[in-house]
């Protein structure tokens, strides 16, 4: 009786989901751009996802306040809660995909795992993906990967920048030194381990890698043999959520001294620092934007969203790292759209017009500075091959109220990451059978 | 009244011996499968297909192989994610290794794979029993998602440890991959389930099944009656992880079409453990239930507010969803220890006598 009963159960479900199944009833020609919020509000991972989550919708609603939208086009949003779970993105990526005019404009999915199980399915929706500071380092290669975007910066380039700006310190050479390398197990903390295994031999330090499982609340081993008995120049972690504030405290506790830790920038927000509290000052991390209120786009958000009560989530979140994080995602989306309209006309652009616009983005100092963006990020152009757009990387530093930059913008090593993506997307490029796009025939 | 079997008289052993004896139940199967093979396809959307049908289809092949375990040989394990790893990773190499192996028997090879490692770990059940060996498969579970993640050969030496299904097709359909449609997939998954759920139904009510139940319910009485703790439990094992392996392939190539070690961890062998034990243990249809409930209810919790346009923010959303998930789990199993096919079960012998109970 067992297939019988299994498919009761089923039309059961199925009679109580139709609603859901049936596509939203579409305002036929809305001047509406749908842009979904893919976010984690609960979880492990919630503390982080959540201001990231704000700064996002805040940017979103700003645009809508201040400017009517996007050239007159209104932007609507939904939020969808994944819980880090990759099934579960997937689930919100498949339920929001469709909504409004012209579909999801670009999918932000904040967690490398949704990201690796979007690649395909965004190619085949034909909607643009933006892992921005995360995901897939080779997906740089447009060539390959046309519908994914990493700009401004992929942890290649992060991890290079993070090594220039130890050898700098260490007065431009490295031969004989050592650093340790502390990562989350997992896709997303083994994905630079190519760069500084290359970089460790080429420029000869001593490497120690030392993976901690998820979450990460587990690292007294792991310090006791940095702190005690490897003893190395430097340590980078590559750790999100409460495995940093763990790694912090451990470091406290077996004195490594904290201004030789420099964190992935996914393990520099307030979050990271403020549990461990005093033992997190001196502590690094690296960044791709500003951080706090004085800009003018955060002014703009002040007047126009939090000021009428219309903020997404607490005021305390408003020009932490990950808010600020949160609205460059929206307003790299925004761009695109905007880039998408100067070629197609000002209405809703649909998936294959904003990757258009992701891959001709062109953020020069100008238009920086009609974002009011400037001083917040430095330039950026993507172009067919290049979907990263040549971020730069710089290094913050936590006083014990605020983060200070380190060092200036840093200009990861091009020619050898170029190198290292190609091999990496051509080695996708074949498991898959797909033929890289000739960019010299790119309009 | 709709319900009864008076008048259906069986003259031969086998329609006594049918897995559905009932005329009833016959024509309520054919109907289901026919909503399921031919009706689901035409009028689901993509959505409803890709991330709840197949996701439950996925599960409940899982739910079965610990059922099996579980549920019929009462051998209590934990190391269902550590199974279905093993069948995404044997299943990820057979096919990049044997391109032009058909996926089907690259499936099967992976379960076989997945059913070798099963036997292997189910060696400590000869020894030990109960919450003990639960502990003994927890640790199948570390060591293979260790295994997986250590290892860089399992990945092809991806750097980032996460492997992503080849394309593949059956009879010039492409079922993973980038040009699979989610009809092609979902066919795939229900057609390979279907069966799957017939093979196990025929399993248990068997000599095999019994062997298995009786080892369950005594195993020292089993023993003197004749059967062999040393085969029964191993079989147990094996096939378990054969499904579970088959789960684990179906997941990374037609479900998320890419996966990494991690999405097997021990909260994976929670969830199916949880799946067997609200659905019901020992039932077959308790899997189907158990993964249904799992699988859906959390989506529709969250889905629901949202399609009512309730005016809830999505973190309101998020928590009301693990509160009633919650509270749902302790009203069902307050109501119904034995599951939801226990329920079902007495639904259908009351419906029998209805409308005269008396």
């Amino acid at each position: 009786m067992s297939l019988y009963r299994f498919g009761s159960a089923l039309l059961g479900a199925a009679i109580l989901a139709a609603p859901l199944a049936l596509p939203a009833p579409a305002l036929a020609q809305a001047n509406e751009q749908f842009i979904p919020s893919l976010s984690y509000r609960t979880g492990p991972f919630g503390p982080n996802g959540t201001p990231f989550a704000d700064g996002y919708l805040d940017y979103l609603k700003m645009i809508n306040a201040r400017d009517g939208g996007i050239n007159g086009v209104k932007i609507t949003y939904e939020e969808c809660e994944t819980a880090y779970n990759t099934d579960r993105g997937v689930e919100c990526y498949e339920r929001l995909k469709a909504k409004g005019p012209t579909g999801a404009t670009a999918i932000v999915p904040l967690s490398t795992g949704i990201t690796y199980a979007l690649i395909e399915r965004t190619a085949q929706d034909k909607i643009p993906l933006l892992t921005s500071g995360y995901g897939r380092s080779d997906g740089s290669d447009g060539r390959v990967f046309p519908w994914m975007f990493t700009l401004p910066a992929t942890y290649y380039s992060q991890m290079d920048a993070i090594v220039q700006f130890i050898k700098s310190k260490e007065g431009g050479s490295l031969k004989g030194k050592k650093i340790s390398y502390i990562y989350h197990d997992s896709a997303f903390g083994k994905e630079p381990l190519p760069v500084i295994q290359r970089l460790s031999k080429e420029l000869g330090f001593d490497l120690s890698e030392f993976p901690v499982p998820n979450p990460g609340v587990e690292q007294k081993a792991i310090w006791l043999r940095i702190g005690r008995q490897i003893r190395p120049n430097y340590v980078i972690m590559w750790g999100w959520g409460v495995m940093n504030p763990t790694a912090i405290t451990e470091a406290a506790a077996v004195g490594f001294p904290r201004d030789k830790f420099i964190g992935v920038w996914w393990a520099g927000s307030e979050q990271d620092v403020t549990p461990p509290g005093d033992a997190a000052k001196g502590y690094m991390a690296a960044n791709f934007h500003g951080t706090g209120k004085d800009y003018k786009f955060m002014r703009d958000i002040e007047a126009n969203v939090l000021k009428p009560g219309q903020g997404t989530g607490e005021a305390r979140h408003v020009g932490t790292v990950l808010y600020n994080r949160g609205a460059i995602n929206a307003a790299m989306v925004v761009e695109a759209v905007r880039t998408a309209q100067e070629r197609y006309g000002n209405k809703p652009m649909t998936g294959e017009q904003v990757r258009w616009g992701f891959e001709n983005l062109n953020l020069n100092p100008q238009r920086l500075a009609a974002m009011g963006f400037e001083g917040f990020m430095p330039p950026l152009k993507t172009s067919c091959a290049d979907h990263e757009g040549g971020g730069v990387v710089r290094i913050q530093q936590w006083d014990g109220k605020k983060w200070n930059w380190v060092s200036d913008w840093i200009e990861p090593n091009r020619k050898m990451l170029r190198e290292m993506y190609e091999a990496g997307s051509a080695q996708y490029a074949k498991e898959k059978n797909i033929k890289p796009r000739d960019c010299a025939n790119q309009s | 009244m709709i319900y009864r079997e008076s008048g259906q008289f069986k003259t031969s052993y086998a329609t006594d011996q049918a897995i559905f004896p009932i005329l009833q139940d016959r024509i309520a199967l054919a109907i289901l499968l026919l909503v399921a093979f031919v009706g689901a396809p035409m009028f689901a959307s993509d959505y409803f297909l890709t991330t709840i049908l197949i996701p439950f289809l996925v599960f409940s092949v899982a739910a079965l192989g610990l059922n099996i375990l579980t549920g019929y040989c009462g051998q209590l394990s934990l190391g269902t994610g550590g199974f279905m790893a093993c069948g995404a990773f044997a299943a990820y190499k057979i096919a990049t290794a044997f391109p032009d192996l058909n996926i089907v028997f690259v499936f099967l090879l992976a379960g076989g794979a997945a059913a070798l490692v099963g036997v292997v770990f189910g060696l400590p059940s000869l020894r030990i029993k109960g919450f003990y060996l639960a502990v003994a498969t927890l640790a199948a579970q570390f060591f293979l998602i260790w295994l997986f993640t250590k290892v860089p050969w399992f990945v092809n030496y991806s750097p980032s440890g996460v492997i992503s299904a080849p394309p593949r097709a059956v009879f010039g359909f492409f079922v993973t991959g980038i040009e699979a449609t989610s009809h092609a997939k979902y066919i795939f998954c229900l057609a390979f389930v279907a069966l799957l759920a017939l093979v196990a139904k025929n399993l248990v009510r068997g000599r095999v099944g019994r062997a298995w139940m009786a080892i369950r319910d005594m195993d020292i009485a089993a023993e003197i009656i004749g059967i062999r703790p040393l085969h029964t439990k191993l079989l147990a094992f094996a096939v378990s992880s054969f499904y579970c392996g088959v789960a684990g392939a179906l997941w990374a190539f037609i479900y998320t079409s890419s996966v990494e070690a991690l999405a097997f961890d021990i909260n994976r062998s929670f969830q199916i453990l949880f799946m067997i034990i609200i659905g019901g243990l020992g039932s077959i249809l308790g899997s189907f239930m158990g993964a249904a409930f799992i699988v859906m209810l959390p989506i529709l919790l969250n889905a629901g507010p949202t399609a009512l346009g309730t005016p809830l923010s999505t973190s309101t959303i998020a928590h009301l969803e693990l509160m009633t998930f919650g509270s749902l789990i302790i009203f069902f199993l307050v109501v119904e220890p034995h599951g939801l096919a226990r329920l079902w079960q007495i639904g259908k012998e009351k419906l029998r006598l209805w409308p005269f109970p008396h």
